[in-house]
């Protein structure tokens, strides 16, 4: 049984339909790659799957509906860095590492996954009383996967995180995401508009264009089909 | 000099008031993004709930205005469940006009219960006073101050070292941001108001004592000290409140002391709106104000 599964997702803004018709599974353990144009629905499936949209069509999380609101998907596991990495700009770095917990009420394993954190991330300790929004855009979104892997989500959800990075900051982070997919089995759906960087870090993708799957694959064959490297690789 | 040091000690009692009152303005502009208009006849309504216990009940004093607190907090919850969520669709200006509307609601609803006519509510230090030298420091000066620090330093630490005061500060700053964390952030919003309910029960049971009369118009000139001494500490800076509150009173106080001819007590308010603008034109962010650091 998929971990995640959406059949026949539909999500609308206000009359604005985004997304027409949604099927995808998230399998434990695996990474799983969201692609697509400015506008293909991406981001508006991570919200529908976080409960930040409405939804109509079905959402089931570990073969249970998920939750139509983003306390209780939190609840169930999911972890959504937002478009813009949803960093508390005005909280300081130690108190957005702490908010990553929120919901635990394990305070000894907390410390110790703090710990851990941030001793392979130094940086976070030494600035830790820094306002989080004076951080720079790679810091920011280290800190963002920081936090996430402080909530121990089942499902991690990334949109767009190369968005605005240097190419080295984002081979850091695909690099630290594979890394903890692969050490810790850690789940991860994640949207980008870098396909090239996707395809490689993900096991699977879909392809979507105007709010639907148009190709889904496993990520080798997507990166070998015609139609997608002519209109996503680039070459 | 003894006038001097009896004027700002005065001064500062005024002033805890009106930095009480003004920190409850902050702390739902924080969390709303509106002045909530009504923030002095929700003072004046836990005000009447103490004098009710104690001139009806047979309170004493101290219990009263503990229990009196707990109340308030939980009618500040009430107001934003009831009133101010079920419009977080609309608009700013449509939540204004909602404050606006509960304060002349709350104005009737205790006119009507207590009758319109004056009450007394004294605190155990009303009218006494100290006298150091040829000093005479009034007692419930001293008072005002002290439970307003009191109340405003419990408030500090509960912000800044509690997971709840994290979670209410996180929700103010982003909302959207807190709910993918597990945060209810409506019911800290609704937490938000019932402290800032707090702040206004101290004001009011304050003002009541330190006026020795007051009927159920009483908050209303208070109020508008406190938006002021908010505005003067900059709307998002709960220390500027504070500060804001405390300077104002002190100021006002001196100015009415040393030029009595120009600055006749009538004359007090305009005085201090007159001070309002000025801060609005040469310091639109307030003394305190923060210029929020953003990168994107």
């Amino acid at each position: 049984m998929p971990l995640l599964k959406l059949t026949d997702v539909r999500a609308r803004y206000g009359q604005v339909a985004a997304v027409h018709g949604i099927s995808l599974t998230v399998d434990d353990g695996e990474i799983v790659s969201l692609l697509g144009a400015n506008g293909a629905g991406k981001t508006t499936t991570l919200r529908a799957i976080s409960g930040m949209v409405a939804t109509e069509g079905s959402l089931a999380f570990d073969g249970k509906p998920l939750p139509r609101k983003a306390e209780g998907t939190a609840r169930r596991g999911i972890t959504h860095v937002p478009e813009g990495r949803g960093i508390l700009g005005e909280l300081t770095v130690w108190e957005n590492l702490k908010m990553g917990a929120y919901l635990r009420r394990d305070r000894k394993a907390v410390a110790s996954d703090l710990d851990e954190v941030t001793s392979e991330l130094p940086w976070l300790r030494a600035r830790r009383d820094q306002q989080a929004g004076t951080l720079s855009g790679g810091e920011q979104q280290m800190l963002a996967l920081a936090r996430a892997r402080l909530a121990r989500p089942r499902l991690l959800l990334l949109d767009e995180p190369s968005l605005g990075l240097a190419p080295i900051i984002v081979e850091q982070f695909f690099a630290l995401v594979r890394r903890l997919n692969e050490e810790q089995g850690l789940t991860v759906l994640v949207v980008e508009q870098n396909a090239n960087a996707a395809l490689e870090l993900s096991s699977r993708a879909y392809l979507l264009e105007v709010g639907r799957v148009a190709l889904e694959g496993a990520s080798a064959d997507l990166r070998e089909h015609e139609g997608v490297r002519k209109s996503y690789l680039g070459y | 000099m003894a006038q001097f040091v009896q004027q700002v000690v005065a001064g500062l009692g005024d002033g805890a008031i009106y930095a009480s009152l003004a920190l409850a303005l902050v702390l739902i502009y924080r969390a709303t993004h509106v002045i909530n208009f009504a923030q002095g006849e929700m003072g004046m309504v836990s005000t009447y709930i103490a004098y009710a216990l104690i001139a009806h009940h047979g309170w004493s004093y101290w219990p009263a205005f503990v229990f009196t607190l707990g109340v308030s907090f939980l009618g500040g919850f009430a107001i934003h469940e009831t009133v101010i969520r079920p419009l977080h669709r609309a608009g700013e200006l449509t939540v204004v006009m909602a404050t606006i509307a509960l304060l002349v609601i709350l104005n009737g609803l205790v006119s009507w219960i207590w009758q319109p006519d004056e009450k007394i509510l004294l605190s155990p230090l009303a009218g006494g006073t100290w006298s150091i030298g040829s000093v005479a420091i009034p007692q419930q000066s001293v008072y005002d101050l002290i439970v307003v620090l009191v109340c405003v330093t419990l408030l500090w630490l509960l912000f800044r070292y509690t997971k709840l005061g994290l979670a209410l500060r996180a929700s103010a700053v982003d909302p959207s941001a807190s709910r993918l964390l597990g945060v209810r952030v409506p019911w800290m919003l609704s937490i938000g108001w019932g402290f800032a309910a707090i702040l206004s029960a101290v004001a009011g049971m304050l003002a009541a004592s330190a006026q020795f009369i007051f009927t159920p118009g009483f908050m209303q000139v208070t109020i508008i000290y406190a938006f002021a001494a908010a505005i003067l500490g900059g709307l998002e800076s709960p220390v500027g409140a504070v500060v804001g509150g405390l300077t104002l009173g002190v100021t006002i106080n001196l100015l009415g002391t040393y030029f009595p001819g120009q600055i006749s007590p009538d004359m007090r308010l305009p005085v201090a709106l007159a001070l309002l603008l000025l801060v609005l034109v040469f310091r639109p962010a307030g003394l305190l104000g923060r210029t929020v650091v953003r990168r994107v």
